[in-house]
């Protein structure tokens, strides 16, 4: 296809993707105050999702947040670091907690373009909202042809 | 199946309505862009572009930082000498560390983001709303909202916070001179112009624990000094006359010691048992009838455990990401988003949703990776567009 095809189809489409509905998926706060969120299944999503994928996200999710906020040898190691420097060294290093941040965003990344973006939803990561709510963005199912 | 392919699109070669293309929509943008600590909507003041941030009002900031320093910099003048020639030069090596802890960590404690919780979006707000009214009439002022949530066995009320438009997480509190939320709430600071949360409250902790050792080192060396002075039947009068400057030292130390001491003495109490001051002032976990089971329910029953795990735990990242930039909404271009993405010919560009001009996606999913504006979404007026092929 030329590239004055492509251009002219996605004139003639014009198919705009509206947001249908947002579901945010809150804190489960059963284990205190650690991050984590709640794997019940929200029914704006049952049309659109299998329900064991999406608990399957937010269970590894979770995961990954736990993972983050663990306390054990490695997390008391580099507050005790932090403490003799005078908590300088933050200014320098990034935590522990940053990495697992980044992999998480990795994470949600990934599930967007294999599972949800397909299916016309998209993971908002929870870190952009504060961490209260994973938001997911239904966009209206209208099928695109040309 | 959908079975969506991503297809290229030629920026520049797309009938665009606005002339000139790509550069000068991008400047566009980047002249629009303001960085989020400049809407943010509590009463904060920042700094260095959105590096630091303090409370609105500094209170008594200005006035701690003098004391320390008046008092450290009269004692390494007038009385080090002294104690260095007749004990050991250890005294002001031992001062000076106490002295570079105690000020760092009170930097620290009142530029830190204490753990504000950022205030929830329109659609966030909206969508708590609707839950609330589903299981209430609405016509009129609805009582006060609480919601409740079992916490390691226990009834914890959740309070809906009118301002932030959310309910506040356990432990969470707003604060009223800085108008936020702030998670794990100890208590608002004047001394230190900030509120004492979450993220700063090891800051907190480091600077009085320094402060205290320190007023105590500097009262005990002040006072062998003179001690030392007066000795040989001279009287403290001689002494006092000999190094004024030890006086207003000693005046200084004695009136802050046993407060600065009172208020370690009671953090440390308040870390070994997991609590915060908001709680143990409100008497949340104190057992108000004997039949409830009430206790801490956030505490690990081991004091160790729980010195380390608010001392020592992992530092939690800050919510509001001052430095990210607003997402520009409803702007009065009419570019549409093929124009505004930024991209070399040969990239593919994912498009993947279609957000309102209100609501954006997060700039991960657009995978732009020229973009402009690395941490924040992408404003778009125009709705892109699937390009699916079945």
């Amino acid at each position: 296809m030329s590239l004055e095809e492509w251009t002219h189809s996605l004139q003639d489409m014009r198919q705009q993707a509206a947001i249908a509905a947002k579901v945010f998926i809150q804190r489960d706060y059963t284990n205190g105050t650690v991050c984590q969120f709640q794997t019940k299944f929200p029914s704006e999503l049952e049309t659109r999702i299998d329900k064991q994928q999406f608990e399957e996200t937010v269970r590894t999710l979770n995961n990954l947040y736990a993972e983050a906020e663990k306390l054990g040898g490695s997390s008391y190691l580099e507050g005790c670091l932090a403490c003799l420097t005078a908590y300088t060294i933050f200014l320098c290093m990034e935590t522990h907690y940053e990495k697992v941040l980044k992999k998480i965003a990795k994470f949600i990344q990934e599930q967007n373009d294999k599972i949800y973006a397909p299916r016309g939803l998209l993971l908002t990561d929870p870190i952009e909202r504060g961490l209260r709510v994973v938001e997911v963005t239904i966009f209206e199912d209208r099928s695109l042809g040309r | 199946m959908n079975n969506c392919e991503y297809q290229q699109i030629e920026p520049l070669s797309l009938p665009n309505p606005t002339p000139p293309p790509r550069p000068a929509a991008v400047e566009e943008e980047e002249e629009k862009a303001r960085r989020k600590w400049e809407v943010f909507p509590g009463k904060n003041r920042f700094y260095c572009d959105g590096r630091f941030i303090v409370a609105q009002q500094s209170g008594v900031l200005p006035l701690t930082l003098g004391l320390i320093l008046v008092t450290t910099v009269l004692f390494f003048v007038f009385d080090c000498p002294f104690l260095v020639k007749h004990l050991t030069v250890f005294i002001p090596a031992i001062g000076g560390v106490l002295f570079v802890f105690a000020v760092i960590s009170l930097l620290q404690t009142s530029f830190t983001d204490p753990g504000i919780l950022p205030r929830a979006t329109p659609d966030e707000a909206a969508y708590i709303e609707k839950q609330i009214d589903n299981s209430g009439s609405s016509t009129y002022q609805p009582p006060p909202r609480t919601k409740e949530v079992v916490i390691n066995q226990q009834v914890v009320k959740l309070k809906y916070c009118f301002t932030c438009k959310m309910f506040r997480p356990p432990r969470t509190s707003h604060c009223s001179l800085c108008d936020n939320c702030v998670e794990r709430f100890d208590h608002h600071c004047p001394w230190v112009g900030n509120c004492v949360g979450k993220r700063n409250y090891r800051f907190f902790y480091t600077f009085i624990v320094s402060l205290s050792f320190l007023t105590a080192f500097i009262f005990g060396c002040v006072a062998t000094h003179l001690a030392l002075r007066a000795q040989g039947g001279r009287g403290l009068i001689f002494a006092l006359q000999e190094s004024p400057a030890s006086a207003v030292e000693l005046v200084i130390c004695f009136l802050s010691v046993w407060s600065i001491l009172g208020l370690s003495g009671f953090h440390t109490y308040l870390v070994a048992s997991n609590l915060t001051t908001n709680e143990d002032i409100k008497g949340s976990w104190s057992g108000k009838s004997e039949a409830e089971d009430t206790g801490n329910p956030y505490s690990y029953n081991n004091i160790l455990t729980n010195c380390c795990s608010v001392l020592c735990g992992p530092m939690p990242p800050s919510l509001i990401d001052r430095r990210g930039f607003v997402p520009v909404e409803q702007s009065s271009q009419t570019v549409s988003m093929e124009m505004v993405l930024p991209m070399p010919a040969a990239k593919e560009i994912k498009v993947v949703g279609g957000p309102t001009p209100s609501q954006l996606p997060p700039s991960r999913a657009l995978q732009v990776p020229s973009s402009p504006l690395p941490a924040t979404p992408l404003s778009l007026t125009g709705r892109p567009q699937f390009s699916c092929l079945f």
